[in-house]
Formats: C-alpha cells, structure tokens, sequence
C-alpha cells in the first residue's frame, strides 16, 4: 500500500477542539445517534399485538387518556396519550401484531 | 492369574469409558469441525503429560428413564497436566455424551478439579461445549452451576483462569467464563449468549443468527466478552500456550523468566511516533521497540482497540502493557477501553506483574451514547484499578497527555513510581486549539481578523503549556528522556522496584465502580 492510500482511510476525529487523523472502529460507525423524543408520534415499545383502539381519526385526546390497548408477553399494555392533541393518524387495526418500534399513531 | 484378570478389567472398563458418547456422536462432533473433548485436552498439553480423574463417575438421575441411560465420564473429563512444563488443572465438557449436558456428577467433576487447582495454586483451563443444563436432573443441575461460579470468583485473583469455548456456552453457563480472567474464542464454533435467537425473536422480534448473536467475531469484536479470537482449535491451543508462558502460576509466584533479548532493529522507537500530535501512528511498534525480541502478545486485540493491552518480556520477565492507540479513534478513553484497560490492570496487579503505561490521550471520547452509557462510571474504572495497584507502574508519557485522560492514565497523582516523558510530551488540561479557544475567546471575538487571531493564540498557548516542562517542574513527570532512552530506564525502574511495599489503609475489599 502507498502512503497516499493510506492517508485517505483515516477519518478525522474532533476531541476538544483538535481535529485528529486516525481510524474509526465499526462499533463507533454503528452507533446510535441521539434523537429528541417526537411527543407527536407513539411507537410499540414492545412487540405485540393489537387487542382494542380506544380512539377515532380526528378524536381530541387529553395527555394520559388510552389510545389502544397492545398486548405483549401475555400482559395487557395500555397504551396512553403523550401530551395533549388530536388523533392525526392511526397506523394500526385491531388484531395486527406489530414489531418493536413500529409507528402506531400521531398525533397533532 | 487373580491380578492379571482385574487388571485386564480394568483396560476393558476404561477402554468402554474412553469411547466417550460413541463412534455416531464422535463423527458428528467432526462433522461440526470439532475436536473431541479428549483430542483437546492432548492437543493442549504437553505429551503425555495429562492426568485423568474420575473416569468412572456415573450420572445421578432417577428420573425420566435416565436410570437406564450410561453417559461415559458424565459427558465431561478433568484431570492435571502440563504446558511447557507449567502445572495446570483442566476440564474439558464432552458434547458427544449427551450434548455435554451439566448435570450433577458432572458439574462435580468440574467443582472437584476447581478446588484442586487452587488448593495446588495452579491455573485452571475450562473447555465449554455443552448444551446447558440438564433439564432431567432439575435444580441439581442448577446447584452445580453455582457451585461453579462460586469457585471461579473464590480462585479469582489467587490462580489465573482461563475458558476456552469451544462449542455452544449458553444460559447461565455462560457466566462461568464470564467470571475468568481469559476468554477463547474460535470461528463458527464458538457460540455465547444468555438468551438465544429464537427467544429473542419471539418476545423482541429480532431475528438475528446464532453467529451474529453471540459467535466469536462478535464476542471479540463487539461485546469484549472473549479476549482471544482463533480461525481454528489449534490456533487457540497455540494461544492458550503462549499465554500461560507469560503469566504465573498463581498469586505468589512470579512467571517464568526467560532469556533476555533485544528488541529487532527494525522497531526503533525514535521513529515511530509523529511530532504533531494529531498525526496516527500504531502504538504497538513502541512496545514492540522495548520489549524482549519484539515480542508483544496483545490480548484484546479486536475490541476497543483505541486501547492496546498485553504482555511483553522485559529482561526475561513478564511485563503488563496499557497503551493508548492513537491509530484508533485518536486512542480516546471511553466506555469499552476504560472497561479493557481496567481489568488487565487488575489481573497485573493481582499476579504482581508490574505495569508499564504509554500515554498518548486526547482526552474522552465526546457523544451522547457515551454518556448514556455512563462513561463516567467506566471511565471511573481506570482511576481505581490504577490508584489500587500496588505492583511497579511505570509511565511513560509519549505525546499528548490532556485532562482527565492524562490523570487516569497511571499518573504520578494516581501513585506512579516513575513517570517519563519524551521531548515530545504535551501535558495540560486540554489541546492548544481548545485552549486558546476558551482562554483568549474575547481577544479572538474581538480581533479585527478573528482567524488570524485565534491561531496566535493557539501558537502563543502551545509553546507555553504544550511541552512536558511545566509538568516536570513541579515533579509530576520525574525525567525528560530520549525516546532511545526508554528501554534501559524502564529496565532501570524494575530492576530497582524489585522490594516494593506500599501502605494501604486496612479495608475487607473496595468498591470499584464496577
């Protein structure tokens, strides 16, 4: 290998300031990227399935108010409001099983 | 003939035993690119060398038809032998005798050996295949998995341990070599994890492969479970000896000495390191350049590699190294090197293996996930294993040693007998450019070209603080020395802290953060 390829594999790392040549590792390439919480947007914290909505399109929900109930590991999971708002969205029906992470509803 | 016919017996008994789980369960053994259990422990130690015991033990279970069942040995073999002359006590589990199972007698086996080994101060050499417990025998199986742990963290710290896992090792068993100080891993054979794939998917939803969960890649890459990863058993066998050529037997005794060498020509340590501190170099060719014939066995190797340890010879005897690598993420502390580096501080310190610490420290690595991690608790792990030592800890400091990185990294405030430094050295609380950014920040705001302001200042701060001078004179670096210097004082600083004692305040054990 020349010492041209060489340099360009190193990515520049900033500590304090100072920019530094060096190598990234995969774990570092792989890390997750922090992201403010969207009180908007609810998601299955847990694989599961959908046992019951409580809501409608465009229903008016108080923060705490039950939007679905999700059932996971044989517990009954039910699912509240984050803040206050209008169903803007739902993403998911009655009897679906969804993954972890999966978007259930918005609100607005 | 009365002694001639018990003596044919007992061939004919052990030749039965010998068979292990049988022609069909050997076969399938090779057919996963495993050795069996016995071909193991001979291809590991020294020719006929090894000592079997308890070839005649038979299985406890009642229930569930077992009472009919024969499992030879109890599906796991142990006994005493040698490598490269060293003593060591050995168990290897079976996996053609019901899948290794652990049940009671066998787990005795295991606990039998244990207390041998350090009752003998030996080290210990666990070979993992096994499917897990053994469901029949209940909480008997479970007992003796405990009975395990408890004597791998009793013989933590008196006798080296080492796990070799050389199959499946799940569910608690797991834990086991979790709780040894050296971890074996070997491609597509290897196979660790609490919870297993097919649990995972159904209660989280991930599918994920066995070899992607918990396969030796991964553990000596990603979760730093293993410290040694091999492309085949005898590779690992090959690093499973010369690792017990640099450790000692036990807490007592020091390692082998072995003939002093040179360091190879090519390493020489004036020329490997850049000036400017933000230029990569492979710290590994700085030890390299000190040790005994260029000989540096790095353990780790793959993961957090921002940090190097291993073992190295200096003038014959077993030296500990801790280095940062300013090749890999500008060798920053953060969570998985603080973990790395604070345990093999701890295994040096315990098996009186003196330290020898090559500072080159940005400082931590900054990011939210660190954070959440909790690098402070990690991070924290350095400065204890460090301030706790009381084996030599000798540092040199090699370029850049800033902030908390530079009082973590076996400072002369963490109780460094000889702190060196090269010419090269810059110890202060941060690098010049963010110093000069906080320290001058209204000059540079205020300058009427900001940008040629700002890079006075960080010229004016580097040659003020960047140097290892101002450190030096206040004792906290004892001596600026040549980098061709470094080998003969630091030949120097063992030879004359040969008798070292230190006073600790009395205590049952401290409370690292662990």
């Amino acid at each position: 290998m020349s010492n041209e390829d060489k340099k360009s594999k190193f990515s520049t790392l900033v500590i304090e300031g100072t920019r530094y040549k060096t190598l990234l590792n995969k774990k570092y390439e792989n890390r997750k990227f922090w992201k403010k919480i969207d009180q908007k947007k609810v998601y299955a914290f847990i694989p599961g399935t959908v046992v019951k909505l409580y809501v409608k399109k465009g229903q008016k929900v108080k923060k705490g108010d039950s939007l679905l109930l999700l059932e996971a590991m044989k517990m009954r999971n039910i699912i509240g409001a984050p803040r206050d708002g209008v169903v803007k969205k739902l993403n998911v029906k009655e009897g679906e099983k969804l993954y972890k992470d999966q978007l259930m509803v918005e609100l607005e | 003939m009365g002694l001639k016919r018990k003596i044919l017996e007992l061939h004919k008994k052990r030749e039965e035993v010998l068979k292990g789980g049988g022609d069909k369960a050997i076969e399938k053994q090779a057919a996963m690119g495993k050795l069996t259990a016995r071909e193991r422990i001979i291809s590991l130690l020294d020719p006929d060398s090894f000592h079997e015991y308890d070839l005649f033990v038979e299985h406890e279970a009642r229930d569930f038809d077992m009472e009919k069942k024969v499992l030879h040995g109890d599906g796991v073999i142990i006994g005493t032998g040698t490598i490269y002359g060293a003593p060591v006590c050995i168990f290897a589990q079976d996996f053609t005798v019901a899948g290794g199972s652990l049940g009671m007698m066998h787990a005795r086996k295991i606990t039998k050996i244990m207390d041998h080994s350090l009752k003998l101060k030996v080290p210990l050499i666990g070979i993992n295949d096994s499917g897990g417990a053994r469901i029949q025998e209940g909480v008997n199986s479970l007992a003796g998995y405990g009975e395990i742990f408890f004597r791998n963290t009793l013989s933590s710290g008196v006798i080296p341990q080492i796990s070799v896992v050389l199959g499946p090792c799940a569910g608690g068993a797991v834990y086991s070599p979790a709780l040894t100080d050296f971890v074996f891993v070997v491609d597509k054979i290897s196979k660790m994890f609490i919870t297993g794939p097919e649990v995972i998917k159904t209660v989280i939803g991930e599918e994920i492969s066995m070899e992607g969960l918990g396969g030796a890649k991964v553990q000596s890459e990603i979760s730093g479970n293993a410290h040694f990863y091999a492309k085949s058993e005898a590779e690992c066998f090959e690093q499973i000896k010369k690792l017990v050529s640099f450790i000692p037997w036990n807490n007592i005794k020091k390692a082998k000495a072995y003939e002093p060498k040179e360091p190879k020509s090519e390493y020489k340590v004036s020329e490997i390191v850049p000036g400017d501190p933000r230029q990569p170099y492979d710290v590994r060719d700085v030890i390299r350049g000190v040790v005994d014939d260029s000989d540096f066995f790095e353990i780790q190797e793959l993961w957090a590699a921002n940090i190097v340890i291993g073992f190295g010879r200096m003038n014959g005897e077993t030296i500990g190294f801790v280095a940062n690598q300013p090749l890999v993420l500008a060798g920053v502390l953060d969570v998985d090197s603080s973990d790395k580096a604070a345990r093999f501080i701890r295994f040096c310190d315990s098996f009186n293996i003196p330290i020898i610490t090559f500072v080159d420290v940005p400082g931590y690595l900054p990011g939210v996930d660190q954070e959440h991690m909790g690098v402070i608790r990690h991070g924290a792990k350095v400065l204890y294993a460090y301030s706790e030592a009381t084996v030599a800890k000798i540092t040199v400091i090699l370029r850049k040693a800033y902030g908390g990185g530079y009082i973590a990294m076996s400072s002369r405030h963490l109780r460094a007998d000889f702190v060196f430094a090269w010419p090269t050295a810059e110890i202060a609380v941060m690098g010049p450019e963010g110093a000069a950014n906080i320290i001058f920040r209204k000059e540079i705001v205020q300058a009427e070209d900001p940008e040629k302001m700002r890079k006075q200042k960080v010229k004016e701060y580097k040659e003020k603080f960047a140097n290892p001078y101002v450190a030096a004179a206040r004792g906290y670096v004892d001596s600026v020395i040549e980098p061709e210097e470094t080998r003969r004082l630091i030949l120097h600083a063992i030879d004359v802290s040969g008798s070292k004692s230190v006073f600790l305040p009395q205590k049952k054990h401290g409370i690292p953060p662990f």
